[in-house]
């Protein structure tokens, strides 16, 4: 999928590659113009996604080649146990979690499992958990308490699944319990918005301690259409919405909502996962190197301040 | 992803009018004196009709004994949001004026038969009892009062779910207030959580559900998702009981449905054998 603004930068991105092609077939020199034309690329990419709207942002975010937790999983993790199943009904695929070892950091970890194929996403529901899924991650984010182990999770949904089985299962109850779970988990917890934050479906996994997002993440009480059609009577206002909820990483740490953005490469994750995936490890090792010194009584005590302070409002 | 969302269809039943109230679910039309006399229940059909948060006060309290705190807490607009109808901070002085309430939720303290408790009772007619960063406010502190006091607290529910106008501030209220719950947990204090007409979205989601003993009335909604956004996903129609307080009985996520006139007496019952335990534990 190429994205209306990005046209430019993929125009001199070819233009690169042709000359590369050129330089290579016909034995020629034509590092000054590469270079020149890579410079350009860069200055344009950086000049283009700094200046994104909110709604670009958001399209960046669902972009089909985005990283998602399987790519950021084999790119920065080792020896990933994946751990199934709620121990009720069923295994869902839309969220996972598991044994990962970060660097020094031997955790657990859990996150939605969006896919890039449509086979995988069919399979996956696009990352839209069920109650099950959301029972899951209780069920690890206990272990992880059991054994002492720090949490990181990954949100990447755009809501937990709106279905009918959702309904009768308790999506409601299931989010809840999650909340109110996490609020008191006696071991770190770390959060990294990587794509979309998709409402309750979002945060029903996202009670951190430190909550990250990437440059192009976004992070939402409600779908843009979904607001453009009750407070517009019309999802065509989707743009404006996205504008008016302030939803992307930017605004979300002015607001105090997040803690920290962390730098994805000029031009989105979906150009350089390698780089996108350096920068997350790097940030994940250094707030849990802070966030493992505390004692359990700190850390409990300033995750319920961080969250009691959350709101603003007139007394 | 698409809260529970206010149609047309689903606004209050009462018709304001003189000497008349038409009842939504069977059309009876009943004088106003004897819907009031009967706590807004339909006599007729036996329909719950919705409450004010200061009809729902005196319906579970001892006379006289609230207090209210935190009564000065109101929105203030943080995203500065306008949409196609206008801007919320405008809309904010046009429901206060027109409600005479400050935010979607009362909160203080109480008897409940002489026992004390603290209480959040919401009130759909400010913003559909949205969950404002008020709302989450108010809550949390009505529940850290029952924490340093020692007290039960109940919460009545009446919510469309999130308050989209403060964005993200309102989707962090659900993490704020299940942590004031996680609190009195932790302390073995009794929550009750009574989930009236309608309780959706992120209220749903957080608080309410969370009680050690989570209550209803007759036909209430209790939602996660809208009905409309379910039958597009899913494309088929949805059953006809779907959603309401007998269908969470059914499928295990509601203790009790209890009759309007019946609620004080048995939450006060439910509330003795917590006490009962406390004074044999001790
Ligand atoms: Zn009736």
């Amino acid at each position: 999928m190429d994205l209306e603004f990005e046209k430019t930068i993929i125009d001199i991105e070819s233009k690169i590659a042709e000359l590369q092609k050129l330089s290579a077939e016909n034995k020629l020199d034509l590092s000054v113009q590469i270079r020149e034309l890579k410079k350009r690329a860069q200055a344009y990419k950086e000049r283009v996604y700094d200046g994104l709207t909110a709604w670009q942002r958001l399209q960046v975010a669902r972009h089909p080649q985005r990283p998602v937790l399987q790519d950021f999983i084999s790119m920065m993790f080792s020896g990933f146990v994946e751990l199934h199943g709620d121990r009720g009904i069923a295994d869902d695929r839309a969220l996972i979690g598991g044994f990962a070892t970060l660097g020094d950091y031997r955790v657990v970890l859990v996150g939605h499992n969006k896919g890039k194929t449509a086979e995988e996403n069919a399979e996956r529901n696009f990352g839209m958990a069920k109650p099950e899924g959301y029972r899951k991650a209780l069920r690890l984010f206990k272990l992880a308490e059991k054994w002492n182990l720090p949490i990181i999770t990954f949100i990447d949904t755009a809501g937990a699944y709106p279905g009918l089985e959702a309904e009768e299962r308790g999506q409601a109850e299931a989010i809840a319990h999650n909340l109110t779970e996490m609020a008191r988990i006696q071991v770190p917890i770390v959060t990294l918005v990587s794509g979309e934050g998709g409402s309750g479906g979002a945060i029903g996994i996202g009670v951190g301690d430190v909550v990250l997002m990437l440059t192009n993440a976004v992070y939402s009480v409600i779908s843009p259409e979904g607001c453009a059609s009750i407070l517009w009577r019309d999802a065509e206002h989707a743009p404006e919405a996205a504008e008016a909820l302030k939803i992307t990483a930017k605004s979300l740490l002015e607001m105090g909502v997040i803690d920290e953005i962390v730098t994805e490469p000029a031009g989105g994750a979906h150009r350089d996962p390698t780089q996108t995936a350096e920068e997350v490890r790097k940030a994940l090792q250094k707030h849990l190197a802070v966030l493992c010194a505390k004692s359990v009584p700190v850390l409990l005590e300033e995750r319920f301040r961080k969250y009691s302070g959350m709101g603003r409002f007139d007394s | 992803m698409p809260w529970f969302s206010r149609s047309k269809d689903k606004m209050p039943a009462e018709k304001k009018e003189d000497i008349w109230v038409r009842c939504s679910a069977c059309n009876a039309h009943v004088y106003k004196e004897e819907w009031f006399a009967n706590l807004s229940v339909c006599p007729k059909c036996g329909y719950h009709g919705r409450l004010t948060c200061d009809q729902r006060l005196e319906l579970l309290l001892d006379p006289g004994s609230f207090t209210e705190l935190n009564a000065s807490i109101c929105p203030n607009d943080p995203l500065n949001f306008v949409d196609g109808k206008g801007r919320y901070a405008e809309k904010i002085s046009a429901t206060i004026e027109e409600t005479g309430l400050r935010e979607s939720v009362k909160t203080g303290y109480g008897k409940i038969n002489a026992m004390p408790v603290a209480v959040a009772v919401m009130d759909f007619r400010f913003f559909g009892g949205s969950l404002g960063s008020g709302t989450g406010e108010k809550i949390l502190r009505a529940a850290n009062y029952a924490y340093d006091f020692d007290l039960p607290y109940i919460i009545v529910s009446a919510s469309g779910g999130a308050r989209m106008q403060e964005g993200m501030y309102s989707l962090m209220q659900m993490a704020k207030t299940c942590a004031g719950i996680a609190r009195l947990n932790e302390k073995k204090l009794p929550y009750i959580s009574v989930l009236t007409d309608p309780t959706a979205g992120g209220v749903s989601a957080s608080y309410a559900m969370m009680g050690d003993v989570n209550m209803s009335e007759p036909g209430a909604l209790i939602a996660f998702a809208g009905r409309r956004v379910i039958e597009q996903t899913i494309k088929q129609k949805l059953p006809k009981n779907f959603q309401t307080a007998e269908y969470l009985l059914e499928h295990g996520f509601l203790d009790l449905i209890v009759l309007r006139h019946e609620m004080k007496d048995r939450i006060h019952q439910i509330l003795t054998y917590y006490r009962a335990g406390r004074t044999f534990r001790n």
